[in-house]
């Protein structure tokens, strides 16, 4: 134990104002150097235990990410029993998920659930009783609903992965059917064949990174956007669902100049709230429709609470915005029903007629009327998946993308061995170390599966 | 009735490839060993395919040598052609195969077996295996009454156990190529408490070479450049006897599925597991259906024989529908059958019952190897042979036993495969069953296994001294190309570099780093002074050496990470009951196999990466309570 240094974020998600990652092993301090660079020029791996230094953290190309202090504890004086570095940084979840890449791509591996108390335990810093509390502890905190909520979404992820590992299972199979059966009679894959095939594999990963990359990310939340006419009460929605006075609500129409994203916890599901600057700025509705900004966050988002202002009804510009979207991303939120009591009824049966096929709910942004309604909507529609989530696939998990990572790099090596015409065992190498990457997402183990593929794809034997 | 019929070390039962390996090296280790057979006239018999080697099972071959085994050098004087394999594929899976001459290769073996020192060759149908009140081996009763005492048995009695021969409808109990079976030692092993299994296997017809027009075939010879098997070759027979390569056609296929109801395996009578890479003919047909054609090849058996083993055409269909459907192919259109083809079904031990040292953990002092341990091949068969023989011997020296590890020999993977995770077909080794095949190469096994043979004693000076001396030159050559450099001015250069294809010098570099270069070779070295010349599987080794340095140590790494799990051992008394946390699968399936290591541990299936961990931290723990205990003591 204690030989590979770690890393990992050790504070609880969310969007509290410190984040700490905390990196402990023999090289903690070295990793640290490369990722920190302190006001004084000082090192890190040059101070003495218990010293806290002020810096910078910055990425590969040297660019600024965060302000942070540095905290130094040697071994055996620290909470593992190794030498531990303490990086407190100023920004929330986003910005601490780059420095902790910044940091593992400096050396240190992702730490497992519970690893820090594991090496407490095996550094004889703590008993077994205390270091399976501490891991308990951890485990627990994991909300339930977002439990669900990754369980769901993995389903789809873990699919997908799984397809690319078929793909490349077969590719192996085919290649080592031809090792161990040289003389049998079946087609062999040129390497100009298992090179196009290998692409389509990685056109598919990249993809797959790239949902991680672009911030679809469950913990981060749902993206769900505040979308309407100017002064529809998009804002007033938003401070209630928040109960706070984040947005500025006047009567001027246009006054929410630009987005506001909140985090919103919803029972347990993180939602992101996106408040949209109204769909105004032009005379013109259809090209008010085409503001960039807006239109970027509606294809964004995971839902969109499209408000109508009840005084005035469905207008045609509502119509023509609604039109360019997808109906089952797309929750009609009436607003204002307080200010046209006793009409309830025509207008669910005007909204019905104008708008054909939305689900759509009347409330009160100001008088909190059916807010209630709101919330339960929302979350029945996220947990029956009634809409489509976009990008289909989430890389939630910091640990799945590191090993997404390694696993197109085995392919870039793979296809780097058969543009410099190495033969196949060659290839093969790095297209086993690929398999063994994506089964760590999937959970799956090669073991016996590539000899079952071969005598699965092919006639073979003596 | 019984009469005692002598005091010895070590009994080998069974003189196929297992027995031969397993008997020689006792005999060679100094213990006093005596090799049962059936029939005299049967040690070393190739019941199937008359060839060595292939891929993984060529590594196996020399594995076997570079420890000081036997089957290399047999193969390398008994052959009637030598082809290596997958030469375009990288140099991990080059795979030498020869063609045996069948009677030849028995024949040198009887002969090696008889001049042994401290070996006594008998037939005998062994019936009972004697085991003390202590579950220790005490020695063997045959079938005459003889009882012959020692503290050591190696079980290799391949497929005869409970022997059972099909063909069409017919069947009745045998071993292969009309031996008996051995019925009352197969039942005597289940009375001993050994769990057995059934697995089946298929043979082709063999054809009279007289009767077949190889005109309509394509031919296939043997390589000209000579490679062997053994490390002490240095000269063949020069022989290059072809085979000969023709196809099923739809007409084969039809006549076999119209007949596939009088197939003992789908009649229902067959009830043992076959081995998926050798199906018989009816097999292919059924599960790869729309295949419309399957290649068989015509191998000679041997130069005094005109039997051919038609290859790809096992099968286990009656007599005359074999006929029938041989003369719709191409070439064997008047083939006559010499010998038919058919079935066989034995008794196996389940493996997982057995030790890395292939004992039994049941039974001290009983070893088991070869096909009795749910393996096929000839290849398999002797390694397996070879290492229970070296154990058994070690075991009664009180010495270290010798486990190879899945990092180190081919041997190590079929062995630690074997007795970790058992198998549920007639297990084959192959290539990609070895995680680290770049370093379990043909070409470097002396380097690999050859100082462990000759600790053990098994390597014979002669040949630890042609080691000691490959190894030296290939230090000394590796060493030189590192330290000479070549510039852009030195002499010839960039001549050589050109005329081998490849771009000129631009500033000085050492020879090792311009090894690198695809182009250019050790010999290209040689041929314009720049380096000295060396044998050829000296300067071959210098080139894989430099040219696949980057993946070779990319492995070795990997074997590091592997060895970090395979160095924490467990002791073999563990009460795993006693460690909290592990499930009830786990616990199960460790009390049963019993890993030497938390890397074997690792391997079981049932055993999850969360078990590990448990049993990690178990470990920690009892660690350091003896460690307080043992500070107390200090007190």
């Amino acid at each position: 134990m204690g030989e590979e240094t770690i890393a990992a974020i050790s504070t609880a998600y969310g969007s509290a104002g410190v984040g700490i990652i905390r990196i402990s092993g023999d090289d903690a301090a070295t990793i640290a150097d490369k990722a920190f660079k302190s006001k004084s020029g000082k090192k890190i791996s040059e101070q003495a235990t218990y010293r806290i230094i002020y810096g910078h953290i910055l990425n590969e190309e040297k660019q600024f990410v965060d302000e942070a202090l540095a905290l130094t504890m040697w071994a055996p004086g620290s909470f593992t029993g190794e030498d531990v570095v303490e990086l407190q940084c100023h920004g929330g979840i986003t910005v601490l998920k780059k420095v902790l890449e910044i940091v593992l791509k400096a050396g240190a591996r992702l730490a497992e659930p519970g690893e820090f108390s594991q090496r407490a335990f095996l550094n004889g810093r703590l008993d077994l009783s205390q270091a399976e509390a501490i891991i308990e502890l951890i485990n627990a905190k994991t909300e339930t609903a977002a439990n669900v909520a990754a369980k769901h979404l993995q389903g789809v992820l873990s699919s997908e992965i799984k397809k690319c590992r078929q793909a490349i299972l077969e590719l192996i199979a085919s290649l080592e059917a031809d090792l161990d059966f040289p003389e049998e009679d079946f087609a062999r894959l040129s390497p100009e064949e298992i090179d196009s095939y290998l692409i389509k594999v990685e056109t598919t990963m990249k993809t797959m990174l790239h949902s991680f990359t672009s911030g679809r990310i469950i913990r981060e939340g749902l993206k769900v956007a505040l979308i309407g006419q100017p002064n529809v009460g998009k804002s007033s929605l938003l401070n209630t669902l928040l109960k706070t006075k984040r947005a500025i609500v006047t009567d001027v129409p246009g006054t929410t100049r630009d987005t506001i994203e909140e985090y919103y916890n919803l029972g347990g599901i993180p939602l992101l709230l996106i408040d949209t600057a109204g769909i105004r700025e032009s005379e013109d509705p259809v090209e008010k429709i085409g503001v960039q900004k807006t239109k970027e966050i509606v294809e964004q988002a995971d839902l969109v609470l499209y408000i109508l202002d009840l005084k005035s009804g469905v207008t045609s510009e509502d119509q023509a915005f609604l039109s360019q979207l997808p109906t089952e991303k797309v929750l009609i939120v009436g607003n204002k029903i307080d200010l046209v009591s006793g009409e309830e009824g025509k207008i669910r049966k005007k909204i019905k007629k104008k708008l054909v096929n939305y689900r759509f709910l009347l409330i009160s942004a100001t008088e909190k009327i059916g807010i209630q309604e709101l919330e339960k909507e929302i979350k029945n529609m996220f947990f029956a998946e009634k809409w489509e989530i976009k990008d289909k696939v989430f890389l939630t998990n910091l640990r799945h993308k590191t090993a997404l990572d390694k696993a197109l790099a085995t392919l870039a090596s793979a296809r780097h061995s058969i543009a410099s015409g190495l033969p196949s065992d060659f290839i093969l190498i790095d297209l086993k170390s690929c398999l063994d990457f994506l089964g760590e997402i999937t959970g799956e183990t090669v073991d016996e599966e590539v000899i079952n593929q071969i005598f699965s794809q092919f006639c073979l034997g003596k | 009735m019984c009469y005692t019929a002598g005091h010895y070390d070590c009994l080998v039962i069974g003189a196929g490839h297992a027995g031969c390996e397993a008997a020689l090296a006792a005999a060679r280790l100094g213990c006093r060993t005596v090799i049962f057979t059936l029939n005299l006239d049967n040690i070393a018999l190739m019941p199937c395919n008359p060839s060595i080697g292939g891929p993984a099972k060529g590594n196996l071959v020399r594995e076997i040598d570079a420890l000081g085994g036997e089957m290399g050098r047999n193969i390398d004087e008994t052959y009637i052609q030598m082809r290596m394999l997958n030469t375009g594929k990288g140099p991990a899976v080059y795979a030498l195969r020869a063609q045996a001459d069948k009677q030849a290769y028995q024949r040198r073996m009887v002969h090696v077996l008889q001049k042994q020192e401290n070996l006594l060759v008998k037939e005998a149908l062994v019936e009972k295996v004697l085991v003390g009140e202590n579950q220790e081996v005490q020695g063997i009763l045959t079938e005459a009454g003889a009882i012959y005492k020692a503290p050591l048995v190696i079980l290799c009695t391949g497929t005869y156990l409970r022997g059972k021969i099909f063909l069409g409808k017919l069947s009745y109990t045998g071993g292969p190529n009309g031996q008996r079976a051995a019925i009352n030692l197969g039942q005597n092993l289940e009375e001993l408490g050994l769990a057995v299994g059934r697995f089946k296997t298929d043979t082709p017809p063999r054809v009279d070479q007289r009767t077949l027009d190889f005109a309509q075939m394509s031919v296939q010879y043997g390589d000209e450049a000579e490679n062997f098997f053994s490390f002490l070759t240095e000269k063949g027979n020069g022989l290059n006897i072809p085979c000969y390569l023709t196809y099923t056609n739809e007409e084969t296929h039809r006549l076999i599925r119209e007949n596939l109801h009088k197939s003992s395996f789908y009649s229902g009578a067959l009830e043992g597991v076959g081995p998926r890479y050798c199906p018989a003919i009816e097999d292919k047909i059924v599960r790869f259906a729309d295949k419309k054609r399957h290649q068989l090849f015509l191998e000679p058996e041997g130069l005094t024989t005109t039997e051919m083993y038609v290859q790809g055409m096992s099968t286990s269909l009656p007599e005359d529908v074999q006929l029938n459907f041989l003369r719709t192919i191409k070439g064997l259109e008047k083939a006559e059958i010499m010998r038919t083809g058919y079935s066989i079904e034995y008794d196996y031990l389940i493996p997982t019952q057995l030790q890395p040292t292939l004992e039994t953990k049941k039974i001290k002092g009983l070893f088991c190897a070869g096909q009795i341990n749910g393996t096929s091949g000839y290849e398999e068969a002797a390694a397996q042979g070879l290492l229970a023989g070296i154990n058994a011997v070690l075991k009664l020296k009180s010495k270290e036993p010798l486990i190879l590890k899945r990092s180190e020999a081919y041997i190590g993977v079929l062995i630690d495969d074997l007795v970790t995770k058992g198998t549920n077909e007639p297990y084959r080794m192959l290539t990609s069953r070895a995680e680290y095949r770049l370093l379990l190469r043909q070409d470097n096994a002396d380097l690999r296994l050859t100082p462990k043979g000759w600790e053990i004693g098994l390597v014979s000076p002669e040949r630890y001294a042609r080691f000691q001396k490959k190894k030296e030159q290939l230090e000394r050559g590796l060493a030189y190309l590192q330290n000479e450099r070549v510039t852009p001015t030195t002499e010839k250069i960039n001549e050589m570099l050109s005329a081998q294809g490849t771009v000129p010098l631009q500033q000085s570099i050492s020879l090792y780093d311009l090894l690198k270069r695809p182009e250019i070779n050790y010999d290209a070295l040689v041929a314009y002074g720049f380096a000295e010349e060396l044998n050829k599987e000296i300067s071959r080794q210098i080139d894989l050496h430099i040219k696949y340095e980057g993946y070779i140590q990319k492995q070795l790494s990997q074997v590091q990470r592997f060895n970090k799990l395979e160095n924490k051992t467990l002791a073999p008394n563990l009460d795993y009951r006693e460690v909290e946390g592990l499930s009830v699968e786990a616990t199960q399936k460790l009390s049963e196999i019993k890993p030497l290591s938390i890397g074997q541990a690792s391997r079981i299936s049932g055993v999850s990466p969360a078990d590990i961990s448990v049993l990690l931290l178990h470990l920690e723990k009892r660690r350091r309570n003896k460690k307080s205990k043992d500070g107390k003591n200090d007190v």
